[in-house]
């Protein structure tokens, strides 16, 4: 399915949030979700299933002033 | 602030050299904040009913003097003779009676008094808030109210009976006409009514600092009079003589640099004339302090509530101010709905 | 460095939690994390601002909360926010994390000079001070959007020195003393501090607190830098606390005013 996560487009062949977060953070401790602007807490990465077209932000922290 | 044993200090201190360096720096102040301009003001006298009894004031309930309260039409006799003299900016004074003079008298006299000047004032009994909002919108600009002592002792010595001698109630007043959105508050000790002047003044700057954070919108003014004899009883605690009298004045410029300073026609020319180098910034003029007053004073044949030191008329003192190099303001910039 | 009796007995206190050092840091702009976490100790510090941004998903990068100690109070800025509304949101999504309720709300929408929003701020503020939020608000200082700030529910004001990234120090010193003295909430000076003494001035003139970033992070020697703006943030608090003497203005030679007042 095609995703957009931060604004680009990805192709991606699993199913859940947390397969997702998995193969792009080291560090999922410290990421925040919004699926299609709503926040996705982390007990819940599990048994949300994507779909083609979701729109995925991954934030976490930086540096900043 | 000078915590009040500086303030002690300053006071007690004879140095005529520190005398003059607080002038000169109330002056610079006052030069800074006030240019060079003295607003100019007179009082009418509306009523002398009162039902508290102050025991330094003329007027006081048990005092056995002729009462008066003007009517409409005396009123705007008063007025109208009043406002010829070229006079813009008037204070309204009664004696505490609510029931002689209420709201809607005061707010019948403020209409008249719109006809005729710019700048009104009440001197009146403390109220509630939604009464000086009446007035407010009405036309009145200005709230003046003195706490004459802020020694709690001393206040319920000298005020026996009637409202007035509810010290809270009265304390809480500037901050009510705050509330009510009134412009300009005028706060005020009776000097030497208490005998500790520096506690007095350091309680007033405290109500000062209150009302100036509570309410930064308002303009201040305070006032110093001094206290008068009545019938030759003296009530006087203390004597605050001219020196002391001026460097209360320049304490005061110099704590609150934005705060008008008013000196009335109690004090005699010669110091008039010298305060308002020194950080006066509003003097009245060409003042009566009796009912009636300005045009009827035969017909009422009322006392003054206080002597008048300085009888000199509104041109004179015009004449006076403009020779010494002054800027005499007779009305200021107002809007044009109280809202 | 040990505790001086000052700061024992002066402690900064934000929203009911006391904190002995008045230097807060930012974690932006550092060459490398192990500057970063270098300068975190050398400074005292005991918060310190992080921002959130999406994660480059690209390159997997270490978390910066690697380097910062697990004691020292985390604050969310809310950099890259336009507007309340935005602001508000990446309050929420730092919320998630549950590491800290402080944030600290950045609305700019002005990139020639990085002025905050202060009427986006005070929006920002109360929604999020309403819902169980720490506010900090990062503000222009003015004397009626801190007042607004105040109502607002704001734990305390954070006025630029000056833009950010200047270190041109206190330009808005005046404006700032202003807040000072008539506001209540604790004034973190934030912004345009580039130099130990400009620090040092805030401190002076009755600041409660300091916020340095870019000084720290763009200096040669980071954590160096720190350890002198911990010392210039104490000297500075200590220099208020003794009651300076005032500057006198000179006495100008005039006429004298009282004269009359003594003589027969």
């Amino acid at each position: 399915m095609k995703l957009i996560v931060n604004g680009r487009d990805k192709q991606f062949d699993g199913l859940s949030l947390q397969t997702l977060i998995a193969s792009v953070s080291k560090n999922p401790e410290h990421v925040i979700v919004e699926l299609n602007s709503g926040i996705v807490k982390k007990d819940r990465w599990e048994q949300t299933q994507l779909k083609d077209g979701d729109r995925i932000e991954l934030v976490t922290f930086v540096g900043g002033g | 602030m000078t915590s009040l044993n500086d303030i002690r200090k300053i006071l007690d201190n004879p140095d005529p050299r520190l005398t003059e360096q607080l002038a000169q720096q109330s002056a610079a102040l006052t030069r800074q904040y006030f240019g060079r301009t003295i607003a100019l003001y007179a009082p009418v006298y509306l009523s002398n009913y009162c039902s508290s009894h102050c025991t330094y004031c003329g007027f006081h309930s048990k005092n056995n003097i002729k009462r008066a309260r003007l009517t409409p039409e005396q009123t705007e006799k008063e007025m109208r003779t009043l406002a010829q003299t070229g006079i813009e900016n008037v204070l309204l004074l009664t004696g505490e009676s609510y029931k002689a003079t209420p709201v809607s008298y005061l707010k019948e006299a403020v209409v008249i008094a719109k006809k005729y000047f710019t700048g009104i004032s009440i001197e009146v009994y403390p109220m509630e808030v939604q009464e000086y909002r009446e007035l407010f919108e009405a036309g009145v600009d200005g709230v003046t109210v003195y706490q004459e002592t802020y020694l709690r002792e001393r206040y319920k010595e000298v005020h026996l009976e009637g409202k007035k001698s509810d010290y809270d109630y009265r304390y809480g007043t500037p901050e009510r006409a705050g509330q009510a959105g009134v412009r300009q508050i005028s706060i005020g000790i009776l000097l030497g009514l208490s005998d500790d002047v520096a506690q007095d003044l350091h309680l007033l700057y405290e109500h000062l600092q209150f009302m100036e954070k509570n309410y930064p919108g308002v303009e201040y003014s305070v006032s110093f009079p001094r206290i008068r004899t009545i019938k030759g009883r003296e009530f006087a605690l203390s004597l605050v003589d001219d020196a002391a009298f001026i460097k209360i004045i320049c304490l005061t410029r110099i704590h609150f640099p934005r705060v008008g300073i008013n000196l009335s026609t109690r004090e005699r020319p010669e110091i008039r004339d010298r305060a308002i180098h020194l950080g006066v910034t509003k003097m009245s003029a060409g003042s009566s302090t009796a009912v009636g007053g300005y045009e009827i004073l035969e017909k009422t044949q009322q006392e003054p509530q206080f002597d008048i030191s300085d009888h000199r008329s509104l041109n004179e003192i015009i004449a006076m101010l403009k020779t010494q190099n002054f800027d005499p303001v007779l009305t200021d910039w107002r809007p044009i709905n109280n809202k | 460095m040990q505790n001086t009796i000052s700061q024992i007995q002066d402690p900064l206190t934000i929203a009911g939690e006391t904190f002995t050092s008045r230097f807060l840091l930012g974690t932006g702009k550092f060459k490398n994390k192990k500057d970063l976490a270098d300068s975190i100790e050398s400074s005292g510090s005991q918060i310190v601002t992080v921002a959130l941004r999406r994660i480059d998903i690209e390159t997997h990068e270490d978390n910066i909360l690697q380097y910062i100690p697990k004691n020292i109070k985390l604050m969310v800025n809310t950099s890259g926010a336009r507007n309340a509304k935005e602001a508000i949101r990446i309050a929420h999504l730092a919320k998630e994390t549950t590491l800290s309720n402080w944030i600290k709300i950045e609305v700019i929408n002005d990139s020639k000079y990085l002025l905050p929003d202060n009427v986006e701020t005070i929006k920002a503020t109360a929604t999020l001070a309403a819902e169980g939020f720490v506010v900090l608000p990062y503000m222009s200082p003015d004397l009626y959007a801190a007042r607004e700030l105040v109502k607002a529910g704001a734990s305390a004001v954070m006025p630029l020195g000056s833009l950010i990234g200047s270190n041109q120090g206190l330009k808005a010193k005046e404006f700032i003393r202003i807040l000072i003295d008539e506001i209540d909430l604790p004034v973190i000076v934030d912004a345009g501090i580039g130099a130990p003494s400009q620090a040092a001035e805030a401190m002076e003139m009755g600041a409660d607190a300091v916020l340095a970033n870019t000084a720290v992070a763009t200096a040669q020697n980071p954590a160096l830098l720190a350890k002198a703006f911990r010392q210039a943030v104490e000297a500075g608090r200590l220099g208020y606390l003794s009651g300076l003497p005032s500057q006198k203005s000179d006495a100008h030679a005039s006429s004298p005013l009282t004269g009359f007042l003594y003589e027969k």
